[in-house]
């Protein structure tokens, strides 16, 4: 059988840590109703398939049981899907003031 | 037996963890419920002013350049009456080995650690701190586990913070990343007690030593550059170590007479442990959401008594919008050629305003920027903000309503400095300290406490007490 992943891949797991009935009451109720998640990243310790529960190893060698949710998890953010003009307009009103030239 | 793993068991377990993993007898300084003896606390570390210096020498830390941003002290004179507008310096904290001031805070910490035998340090926070911490333990071959707060229950984060997981793991770091609240605490202590690591809080003695650095240095290098100390000092304010550990610098250094403000970004009416709440804000620190309860009760920390306490050393309390911030980010990017990441502007922010209102003789210290990178850019906050629906406009900022819209000046005459009542903190705080000791049981020596923890006098504790 193929795996998605293997035997000492680099892999993100997910815990449920406190589910919505164990959370504390000092949060609000948006916060009340959704448990409270956990993911880390480690070694895989056997094949795994995503949504497996799988045992990794992590940098501090704990051991930790989760879901499998992602192989080689990547940073996906950057500088925002979309630009902002409104950071150009800033740069050239203040330099414009300070040169004089905004009258 | 195996150790009851739950929410109950590990939290009955706290005292005992924070304990081992601090070896700090926090119950040693304590004279009652209410009162303790702080300089006590503080000088237990056994590690003075020079020593820290020392310390920070050895990983790279501190030392940072003191910069005049001349452009902006001319901006602000352009737009002030004649003869208003101090001179502006920012003190450039992004020099530091992981890019912002939290290095001076990790790196007695991490040495502590390190001296005391133990095989790896453990940090609760979703800031600068991270990476300050998996920085330092890097360089001094620990190793490190951040635990932070991350995303909320669609598992979306906020660019800054998950650049800072980035940079934590970057580092070396395990990151153990939570959903939105406050039981962070209990994942905290779990870790502290399976790994045996020791407790680098950021508001230990050794955390808020750490930054005595920074006011010492800004003193000097004020009087070398300027010829005279600060008029007023600027710090802003979250859990209140950075403004604790600046203040007990500059009075070290002798500077006496500077006045220390603090500035946070407005975010009143967003819950801090809201799941919706959490991504309508641009700001992830130096918020009111963290500095109005940590400035009234600093005991709410991660360890029994805290040692950043603000209101100790707090002369005024300024308000800033986040639209002003992203604002006086982009200028200093443009007009002094120094880009920056907005967090560590909102200090900047309000000595913008403020300068408007002081002398063109006195100085305004800013004391801190951090670093910027994809994520932690005025671009990728406003592009997220702009994503969940927040409305993004030039404006009056005074109409800016959080998680609703951020309004950017439309001048920078608009941008303003808001004081905050510091009655209000001080009777908040006198209010809190009531909820621990009951107003009968108290001492005279309780009574000193309070004047000392709110800056004030007996007279003035007793007025608030019995009013």
């Amino acid at each position: 059988m193929n795996y998605d992943a293997k035997k000492g891949s680099w892999v993100q797991v997910h815990q449920i840590i406190l589910k919505p009935e164990e959370r504390t009451a000092k949060i609000p109720e948006e916060t009340k109703k959704v448990p409270l998640e956990l993911w880390v990243k480690g070694y895989l310790n056997v094949e795994g398939n995503i949504g497996d529960v799988v045992e990794i190893t992590t940098l501090t060698k704990r051991r930790v049981k989760g879901e499998l949710v992602e192989i080689n998890p990547i940073y996906d953010y950057g500088f925002g899907e979309e630009f902002v003009p409104e950071l150009v307009r800033i740069g050239e009103m203040v330099k414009s003031i300070v040169r004089g030239d905004d009258k | 037996m195996a150790l009851d793993m739950s929410y109950k068991g590990v939290m009955s377990r706290q005292d005992e963890i924070i304990k081992k993993s601090t070896r700090i007898e926090y119950s040693d300084y304590e004279i009652n419920k209410l009162t303790f003896d702080y300089e006590k606390m503080m000088k237990d570390t056994g590690i003075n002013l020079q020593d820290i210096i020392r310390i920070q020498r050895e990983t790279g830390v501190g030392n940072t350049p003191l910069i005049e941003l001349k452009n902006l002290t001319r901006l602000v004179r352009k737009i002030s009456p004649n003869g208003k507008g101090a001179r502006i310096f920012v003190k450039d904290e992004q020099c530091n080995p992981s890019g912002s001031f939290k290095d001076r805070r990790a790196s007695i910490s991490v040495y502590m650690a390190e001296k005391l035998g133990y095989k790896g340090v453990a940090a609760a926070t979703s800031g600068n701190y991270g990476a300050a911490v998996a920085s330092q333990a890097a360089m001094r071959n620990l190793d490190c586990i951040i635990v932070q707060e991350c995303y909320d229950s669609k598992k979306v984060g906020q660019p800054e913070i998950l650049e800072k997981q980035r940079k934590c793991e970057c580092l070396g770091s395990e990151v153990i990343q939570l959903s939105v609240g406050p039981e962070l605490f209990y994942s905290f202590l779990r870790s502290l007690e399976e790994t045996g690591f020791f407790n680098a809080s950021l508001y230990s003695p050794y955390g808020i030593a750490g930054v005595e650095s920074l006011g010492y240095e800004i003193a000097m290098q004020c009087r070398e550059q300027a010829g005279k100390d600060p008029d007023v000092v600027i710090a802003t304010n979250a859990g209140g170590g950075n403004l604790t550990g600046t203040a007990r610098g500059l009075i070290k250094a002798g500077a006496v007479d500077t006045k220390i403000y603090g500035a946070s970004v407005d975010l009143s009416g967003l819950h801090m442990a809201s799941d919706i709440d959490f991504n309508r804000k641009s700001f992830t620190t130096g918020h009111t959401g963290f500095s109005i309860p940590f400035t009234t009760w600093p005991d709410r920390a991660d360890v029994p008594r805290s040692a950043a306490r603000a209101l100790r050393y707090m002369d005024e309390y300024l308000l800033v919008k986040q639209g002003e911030v992203f604002f006086i980010t982009e200028t200093l990017a443009q007009l002094e050629g120094m880009e920056r990441g907005p967090a560590g502007n909102t200090s900047l922010a309000a000595a913008f305003a403020l300068a408007r209102e002081l002398d063109e003789d006195q100085v305004i210290v800013v004391q801190e920027t951090e670093y910027t990178s994809a994520g932690k850019h005025p671009l990728a906050q406003l592009s997220f903000a702009r994503q969940n629906g927040i409305e993004i406009k030039f404006g009056n900022p005074d109409e800016e309503i959080p998680g609703k819209n951020i309004i950017l000046p439309e001048h920078p005459s608009l941008i303003n400095s808001r004081h905050y009542e510091m009655d209000k903190l001080r009777s908040s705080y006198i209010k809190n300290a009531l909820k621990v000791v009951d107003v009968d049981e108290l001492q005279d020596i309780d009574i000193e406490f309070l004047a000392e923890e709110t800056n004030t006098n007996v007279d003035y504790v007793k007025k608030n007490l019995y009013k």
